[in-house]
């Protein structure tokens, strides 16, 4: 009897605390759903100073938006959306530029304020993340996943001071809000042909994690079948979506699938080496994508499609230090370093390596990138006509069709 | 047909995890807790069996330290439920968060120890985890590959189900257990010791839920580690549970039937029937409304939803 009493006096201390803190909330919240109205006006006013001002003395401040800032008072906020030692797929490879930003920088340990596991559906939580790494002093937060966008956009007008930079995604203000993402599509495209030539049985096999409405992975998986079709005509290409970026067992089970029907290389755009070890598995190879993942499964491997982020994250900072930071969107390529292909494993085809370097020389020139015409989707639609190419806004938001060699299983 | 074979193959392999996490969680629901920390525990189980194999280099030891590493969460959970009576349902939430959270902080701890970025098991335990080759049976033709060519947890599961099947329906004590989740007080005047059954089940379940979770960092995952590995299966098990109407044995069928709704979108061509991802992710959980919705309507007693589930028994108010 006595354990039910004591229950019954902590629930009653529960519920008085509880009424407590909900009569003190309507007045905070009142109090809260003012400030931002306000601050928006304050930052429209801002960034309209910040423009004319850059008008008036553009050049004395190095032609940038915000004042230089001395090396040792720089803090660098990075938001993540799982803990970085995971150990190779999307935040281990964000985190590795980072980690290259600060060698390349000098920075010390403590200027580089980290929140991880930010749930990037929790407006809440990535809202306190930022406001966390605004508290410690940050000067630029960069944000690494495409859910933080609106609450990039929104902090970005309250706090017209701090640099918000987030990857993948589409918004940008012009000013303390920008985008950045990188041509992964050529380096796809070169993995392509590796897996090209590599294919007996004509069927390659591609773990997307999400469907025809995402263009990232739509166009990845385009650019891939274009390489495979620049060597192997024959070949087709067949695309299996688990519907989730991160799932260890779906993405082994569609690999499998493919396998089942008769792939005999597969390649990925999706988070765990599940693909590519499935593959080793049933003896066929593979293209990895985000790390190296030859190190995780060697005996499938061909090569990986990888991030270098270190580029960016240097550049932008090095221009926070330096005041030269133009709130530019940046859309890094093969020639910035940003997008790279791993090394070819000795699995390859003989005669793999000049045919890659032949298409990268054709890419680094820039007289020709993957998206150029004539191309046509897997319904015989005529996308683009000998000669035109796809605009960077479409490239990142509009594709919504599979290249012709593409099969939807 | 040769794809078909491939389908069902692969529906057993996706249902072997969740054959484990559901009979876990009978044996816990039977004395009348309801567990909700199967994914927890499935991940503590996932750890300490990796780990334990990736230091030992036995596939055995492993094994056995997943069904430690499962049976310790389990004991948190019935500690806190079965002696302080704590609520069942935030408990078990919390085992799961905590099992989660205490699983991937093991991982990147010894990550970091790691040279490459990555923690990949010794061939000595992936030899044991390859598809099983009897000579001669597995070679027949269909019959070789629907039944004797699976990895060892396959028929470990199996038996694992049939034997606590056994042990529930045709055993005294058993029968004991059972009693004790319809009528603990009843159980109690009997003379049964409610509170030892009541850990003893709950510890066995965790354990074997345990097992499971080794299956997914193993088989799932090919031996190499990574974050969150059970990635939410522990939740279908509990939905499995009532689909397999509280039966070990039923559980077999309700786990490969559950894993073939989850590959069926990999295999159903889109040639016949083009449907989103998103609606083959919702066939398990809308099978288990509806036989929710079916058993309650022909109101048979033979559901198996022990009556005291969910319920703290309190000695002292008999």
């Amino acid at each position: 009897m006595n354990k039910k009493i004591l229950a019954f006096l902590l629930a009653a201390v529960m519920m008085v605390s509880t009424a407590a803190c909900s009569s003190s909330e309507p007045a905070a919240s009142e109090a809260s759903s003012e400030a931002p109205a306000s601050s928006e006006a304050a930052s429209e006013e801002a960034s309209s100073e910040a423009a004319s001002s850059e008008a008036a003395d553009g050049e004395a401040a190095g032609g940038g938006l915000f004042a230089p800032v001395a090396k040792e008072d720089l803090k660098v906020g990075v938001i993540h959306i799982t803990d970085p030692a995971e150990g190779s797929g999307y935040t281990y490879t964000h985190d590795l530029g980072i980690v290259g930003m600060q060698e390349n920088l000098g920075l010390s340990d403590d200027q580089i304020i980290r929140k991880i596991n930010v749930d990037d559906t929790d407006a809440t939580a990535i809202e306190t993340a930022m406001l966390e790494c605004i508290e410690e002093g940050c000067q630029i937060i960069f944000a690494t996943s495409w859910g933080y966008m609106d609450t990039c956009e929104a902090l970005a007008a309250e706090y017209p001071e701090v640099i918000f930079s987030h990857g993948t995604g589409y918004k940008s203000n012009g000013t303390n809000f920008n985008n950045y993402f990188g041509r992964i599509y050529q380096s796809r495209y070169l993995s392509g042909i590796a897996a090209g030539l590599k294919t007996k049985t004509n069927k390659i096999g591609y773990v997307g994690a999400q469907n025809s409405d995402n263009a990232e992975v739509t166009g990845g998986c385009n650019a891939f079948a274009m390489g495979v079709a620049s060597v192997n005509p024959d070949a087709e290409v067949y695309i299996k979506v688990t519907g989730s970026w991160f799932s260890p067992e779906g993405e082994k089970q569609a690999a499998e699938a493919l396998i089942a029907e008769g792939c005999d290389v597969i390649g990925q755009h999706c988070d765990t080496a599940n693909p590519a070890l499935a593959a080793e598995e049933n003896g066929v190879w593979s293209v990895g994508y985000n790390s190296d993942m030859a190190l995780k499964a060697p005996k499938s491997v061909l090569t990986s499609t990888m991030w270098d982020w270190s580029v960016y994250y240097t550049k932008a900072t090095q221009s926070v230090i330096d005041g030269t930071w133009d709130g530019s969107n940046y859309f890094g390529d093969m020639n910035d370093g940003l997008v790279v292909l791993a090394p070819l494993t000795e699995l390859c085809e003989e005669g793999t390596a000049e045919k890659v370097e032949e298409a990268k020389a054709k890419i680094l020139s820039g007289e020709w990138d993957v998206f150029t015409g004539p191309i046509e989707d897997n319904e015989g639609n005529v996308i683009l006509a000998e000669g035109e190419t796809l605009s960077d806004a479409d490239i990142t938001g509009n594709i919504h069709w599979y290249y012709k060699n593409v099969v939807v299983k | 047909m040769d794809m078909f074979i491939k389908f069902l193959v692969a529906a057993v392999l996706a249902g072997t995890p969740l054959l484990f996490g559901t009979v876990g969680e009978i044996l816990s629901e039977k004395v009348g807790h309801l567990n909700l920390g199967v994914e927890g525990m499935m991940s503590i189980g996932a750890c300490s069996g990796f780990m334990a194999g990736y230091f030992s280099d036995s596939f055995a030891f492993a094994l056995i330290a997943a069904a430690l590493g499962g049976a310790l969460g389990a004991l948190i959970y019935a500690f806190l439920t079965v002696t302080l009576m704590a609520n069942q349902n935030v408990t078990g939430l919390t085992l799961t968060i905590f099992g989660i959270g205490l699983s991937n902080f093991i991982g990147v701890y010894a990550l970091g120890f790691s040279e490459t970025g990555t923690l990949k098991l010794p061939d000595g335990i992936t030899a044991h985890m390859r598809n099983i080759h009897i000579p001669g049976l597995s070679d027949l033709p269909v019959v070789g590959e629907l039944l004797f060519s699976y990895n060892p947890f396959v028929y470990l599961g199996i038996l694992i189900a049939i034997i606590m099947g056994l042990y529930l329906g045709r055993t005294q004590t058993g029968l004991n257990v059972q009693s004790i989740g319809e009528n603990p007080a009843a159980a109690d005047a009997a003379g049964i010791r409610v509170i030892f059954w009541k850990y003893f089940n709950i510890l066995l379940g965790g354990a074997i839920c345990g097992i499971g979770g080794a299956y997914c960092s193993m088989i799932i995952n090919r031996g190499v580690w990574i974050s969150n590995n059970v990635g939410g299966l522990g939740w279908i098990a509990v939905a499995l549970v009532i689909f397999a109407g509280w039966k070990p044995v039923n559980a077999i069928g309700g786990s490969f039937v559950f894993g073939a709704l989850r590959v069926l979108k990999y295999y159903m061509p889109k040639s016949v029937i083009d449907l989103p991802v998103a609606f083959y992710d919702m066939l398990p959980f809308l099978i288990t409304a509806l036989v929710l919705v079916i058993s309650s309507m022909r109101k048979s007693r033979g559901i198996g939803l022990p009556a005291a589930l969910g319920l703290n028994y309190y000695r002292e108010e008999r």
